[in-house]
Parts: C-alpha cells; structure tokens; sequence
C-alpha cells in the first residue's frame, strides 16, 4: 500500500482518506498518484473530508478523477444520504442544477460531409442562442412554465420540440418526479422565461465531433455509433431558472441547518434533513431545474435537427439524427443501492459526477440494458469527448457515479494571462476545426491547457471499473457562448 | 487604497474588497463583481436603482446585496457601474445601484456569474480599515 500521508491506495486508483476528527465516515477518491497530489494541493481532499462530517452520509465522501476544488463540495464530488437521519444540500448539487450532456449521433460518414461542417457551425450559431445574456426565441407563459417543469421534455415534445423516441433515452425519462412549481419563486421564474432554448457561457458548448476510435465494438454497435460517424454534442444546463433556485435555498437552508443543530465546515455546505419541510422544498424546486435543463437541451436538439435539415436539404429523419443519450452531472436523487448486503434507498447526491449504471439495470433504457448506461464525457474543445457505459463495479464502489469530465486545473485569470484566445483560434483552425466563440476571451478561459487530460482521466474511470470505454470522438467545429 | 482585486479559484472567480467603513466595503465589492461582468467606463450611470436586503448576519448580507444587483442585471438586462450605500444596520443593507439597459452594440459581456456563494466568504476589519472576501460562481 502506498501511503500519502495518512491517504492510503487502498485498492488500484481508490485512495481512502481515514475518518478523522467530525468525519462520520472516510473520504475515497478516484485518482492516480498525480491526481491525488494536485487534489491535495488545491485543498480539495479538505472538501471531500467537509462533505463526510454532513449528517446521514453513507459509507464514504467519494470523489471522481476529475476533482477539483468547488466551493462547498469539490467539483467531481459524489455523497449518498440515509432518507431518514441524512440531509440534502443544494450546494451539493451546485448552481447550475442538472448541467448535462447529450450525443446525437447521424447517419452521416464525416469523409462524406466534411466540407459542409463550417457551415453547419454557422447555421447552428444562427439558429442557437449562445452568451453572456443571451435570450431565447421561445416565449413561454406561466401556465407554460409551469407544464415544462412539472412535466419535463414529455411537455416538450407534445409542443413539437423533438421526436417521441428521444423520451427513452433521457434519464428518467426527461422527467424527474416530484417536481413541484409551486416551490419556484416569481424570480426564479424572471430568470427562466428567456432561457429554453438557449446555450449560455461558460464551459457550456455545441461541438460538431467526428468518431475517431471504438473501443468496444459491441456496445458501440448498441448505441448506434460507428467510425467515423458525424456526431453533436450539447453541453448546457439550467441557465438562470436553475442558478437561481440554488441561490434562494442556500440561504434559506442556512438557516435550517442551525437550526437542527447541523455544525457546518463551511457556509456553502447549508443542508437540511432531507425529510424536513425546507429538505422537500428544495427537492420540488430543484426537480423544476432539472426537468428546465432537459427540456433546454431538449429544445436546443430540436433546433440543431432544423440546421441540419436545412443544411443537408434532407429530413433529421433520413439523416438519422436520433439522440444516443441524455445526462445530468449536477444533480440529487433518490436511487436503490446495495450497502453491506442490504437494499437501502439514498439521496444520491452527484456534483460534477455522471451517473454510471451497468447493463442489466431497471433504470436503464431497455434498448441498450444488454450494454448498460450510455456514459458522455464531454472534453475540452482542442482534445476529445467520451462515450462510455456504465457498469457493475460503479454500483458497488462509488453509488453508481464515474467522471463528469476533464476538470479544470488552472483559473479563468491565470488562463487569461498565458493563453491568447485569437492564437488559439488560429491553432485550433489550422487543425481543422471550426471556431465560433461569444468571445476570444471565452476561449483562453477554456483552451485545453486549462484542464486535465480527458484522455488520463477517462482511463483511471476505465481501470478503476467505475465507466468502461465504447468510443472516442473528436471535435470538428465547437461553438462556445 | 485599492477599492477591489480579484481573487483567483480554479473554478471560478471570487473579489476582495476594501474601504474605510462597512459600507464602501459593500460599495466596493458590488463595482468588483461588475468589473468581472462588464467594462464598467462603458456603463453611464443614468438610472438609479434602489436596492434593500436583509440577511440574518453580516457576511450573509454581502452576499444577499450582490446577489439582489446580479438578479436586477440578469432578469431586467440593466448594468451598474456606480453603487452607494445609503443605510445599514447588522441585518439590513440600503442603497443605490447606478447604470443603464443593457446595450450589446456598446457593452462588452466579460464573465458570465451565476451566483455569488457563501464558500469562504469573510468580512474583517484591521486597523479600522475593512475588507471583504467572495466568491462567485461562474
């Protein structure tokens, strides 16, 4: 056993933080020796070993390979609760509630459409709101609101924002119950009515991908993908419907911690019991943000199938424009896992974590049970994205949760200072791949030296057991807000 | 004295604050959190806005006066350039927030906040010189 000062690998890639002081349980982090340095350096591992003194936590404070340092939680953080004595915390979930990815995959062979992909960025950038600010075309009314967040992407759908069958393969359904818009304030609401339908800024992106290997010829062949097959990926969240409700129970939750007599590391950190009234407040609440950002991605699918469409003079059907998978990597829930032999239900929370169910399991797609649970990992716009799937192993070591993506290394600031975004344009554009960005400055905040490796921390997944690779894709084109 | 810097994170991005009274140091936090947002020599302060929170302590309350001005620039479009505090007490922030609609052939949009957090967030004071520290989530 290698041993880092009291952090010991207590297995390959798993390294145990020992319960010390008010840790109810010990932390586990997914990493390698590297990883787990630079988590140590940045404090990370403090956040990690915060998150196991929270009341009700379950076996471990685990964190994915992808760490980093949040605020409150770290960022690749994964925490089960006990649904009697645990909490539930919106910190734990994050602003930006239910942040996810989806794959659409197409019919198309890039050595086909290669020369139309400059193109097809620009009609998506046309077509897709993206930016600081930037507003929807879709108007909605409060009674319409209300529909989209209690009722999800099945809302979406009926009102033509895609096709029927993408319903399946979005997890849950498109639909996370218990959703309640009584709980969303009129403010939340202020900030939500311009966004469906639109990117945001940030790390959120559309990319044009090529696939570029597979790895698991099988699984791949379940979800569609072939080499060299056109693919969009769509990383977007919430927007300001979802930042704000995080902001409001913060606060509110503040308080109800004190008052339950919860001692808390870090103000950030504000939870409350999860059968409290102000525990299933912000689970109603939260549930609208997560069915908002669906239907957000939902609607963004909707409108790059009318791009494509119009760029390829052929129906999204003909084109094969199906969605491979939909998932959330920001996000709370109630999920059934086996704890020393016994079935337990628990409030998993996931900041910065992907779900990772393996084959077999009931809350996976019946099309891809056989395989297990589409996994996408989005990378950084001058390297790669993954497709994986779930498996067995995550459900016994990390409550079924792998990696969210690449994880930042340096801030936006220091990115600022060492990278010029116009340069990197230009290098990107002379690999090949087009560039649309809200602005240049987007682009050093951004530019792949800002992050870990995808390709590094997709592997400590794949050795660690916790997601199994299915393919590697590329990007083409990239459009950042 | 400087009014602001920022404070790096890998994440995200946070500011601290100084001033000589508890209110420039709110003053001065709300011109650092809208020199992350925006060019704030862009902003004319034509309009005023009143703004008034409450909060159960201190650093809760910097936090709910940023986030009342980030909700009024991210619902109704509007940038602030100038802020003063006209009233506070332990629970309660008054003041004035200065700017104008938000014009994209004018205004440059830098950093898109999401929300302003309670991660080590602190409110000090030393030789009756104030300073404060947050942390925004970008």
């Amino acid at each position: 056993m290698t041993a880092l000062e009291g952090i010991t690998e207590v297995s390959p890639y798993c390294w145990e933080i020992p319960a010390t002081g008010a840790m109810r349980v010990p932390g586990r982090v997914f990493a390698d020796r590297n990883f787990i340095e630079k988590a140590r350096a940045e404090k990370a591992l403090e956040q990690v070993m915060n998150v196991a003194c929270l009341p009700g936590i379950v076996e471990a404070s685990l964190a994915m390979p992808d760490i980093h340092w949040g605020y409150g939680f770290a960022i690749g953080g994964v925490a089960a609760f006990d649904c009697e004595e645990g909490i539930i915390s919106p910190g734990g979930v994050g602003y930006d509630i239910a942040c996810g990815v989806r794959l659409v995959r197409s019919n198309l062979n890039v050595a086909d459409v290669r020369d139309a992909v400059p193109a097809l960025v620009h009609e998506f950038s046309r077509n897709i709101p993206a930016g600081v600010g930037r507003k929807g075309d879709i108007r909605l009314g409060h009674k319409d609101l209300d529909s989209l967040m209690g009722k999800g992407v099945p809302w979406a759908i009926s009102n033509g924002f895609g096709w029927p069958d993408d319903i399946a393969v979005i997890e849950d359904g498109g639909v996370l119950e218990g959703a309640d818009p009584a709980f969303i304030s009129k403010r939340a609401r202020e900030r939500g009515f311009a966004h469906p339908g639109t990117l945001g800024a940030g790390n959120h992106f559309i990319e044009v991908q090529q696939v570029d290997e597979i790895f698991d010829p099988e699984a791949a062949d379940a979800f569609g993908i072939f080499p060299d097959q056109l693919c969009i990926m769509v990383h977007s969240g919430s927007r300001g419907l979802g930042h704000q409700v995080c902001t409001e129970y913060v606060r509110l939750m503040g308080g109800a911690a004190a008052r339950a007599g919860i001692d808390l590391p870090d103000r950030q950190l504000a939870c409350a019991p999860i059968a409290s009234p102000e525990g299933r407040e912000y689970y109603a609440a939260m549930a609208c943000a997560v069915n908002f950002a669906r239907v957000n991605r939902q609607v963004m699918t909707h409108l790059l199938r009318q791009s494509c469409e119009y760029i390829f003079s052929s129906s999204a059907e003909k084109l094969g424009l199906g969605l491979v998978y939909d998932v959330s990597h920001n996000v709370a829930k109630f999920e059934e896992h086996e704890v020393e032999g016994k079935k337990r239900r628990l409030c998993v929370h996931r900041k910065g974590a992907t779900r990772s169910f393996p084959a077999g399991h009931p809350d996976v797609p019946e099309r891809y049970r056989g395989v297990g649970q589409p996994v996408i990992v989005p990378g950084d716009m001058g390297t790669a994205s993954y497709l994986c799937k779930g498996t067995a192993r995550a459900m016994s070591e990390s409550f079924g949760s792998t990696c969210h993506g690449a994880g930042r290394v340096m801030g936006r600031r220091a990115a600022k200072k060492m990278i010029r975004g116009d340069e990197l344009k230009r290098e990107l554009e002379s690999r090949g791949i087009t560039i649309r960005a809200g602005r240049t400055s987007t682009l050093a905040e951004e530019a792949p030296a800002v992050y870990k490796d995808i390709d590094e921390v997709v592997e400590i997944c794949h050795r660690a057991g916790l997601s199994s690779k299915v393919a590697r894709l590329k990007p083409l084109g990239v459009i950042k807000g | 004295m400087k009014a602001f810097e920022t404070i790096e994170h890998t994440a995200d991005i946070g500011i601290r604050a100084f001033g000589s009274s508890r209110e420039e140091v709110f003053e001065n936090a709300a011109t650092g959190m809208f020199s992350l947002i925006t060019d704030l020599e862009s902003v004319k302060p034509l309009d005023e806005y009143p703004v008034s929170v409450e909060a159960e302590d201190e650093e809760a309350l910097l936090v709910e006066w940023l986030n009342e001005l980030l909700y009024l620039y991210d619902s109704n479009s509007i940038l602030f350039s100038r802020f003063r505090v006209t009233g506070m007490d332990a629970n309660r922030v008054r003041g004035i927030a200065l700017g104008e609609p938000l014009d994209p052939g004018r205004h440059r949009l830098d950093t898109d906040i999401k929300a302003v957090t309670y991660h080590m967030l602190r409110i000090g004071r030393v030789d009756g010189n104030w300073s404060a520290e947050v942390i925004f989530d970008v």
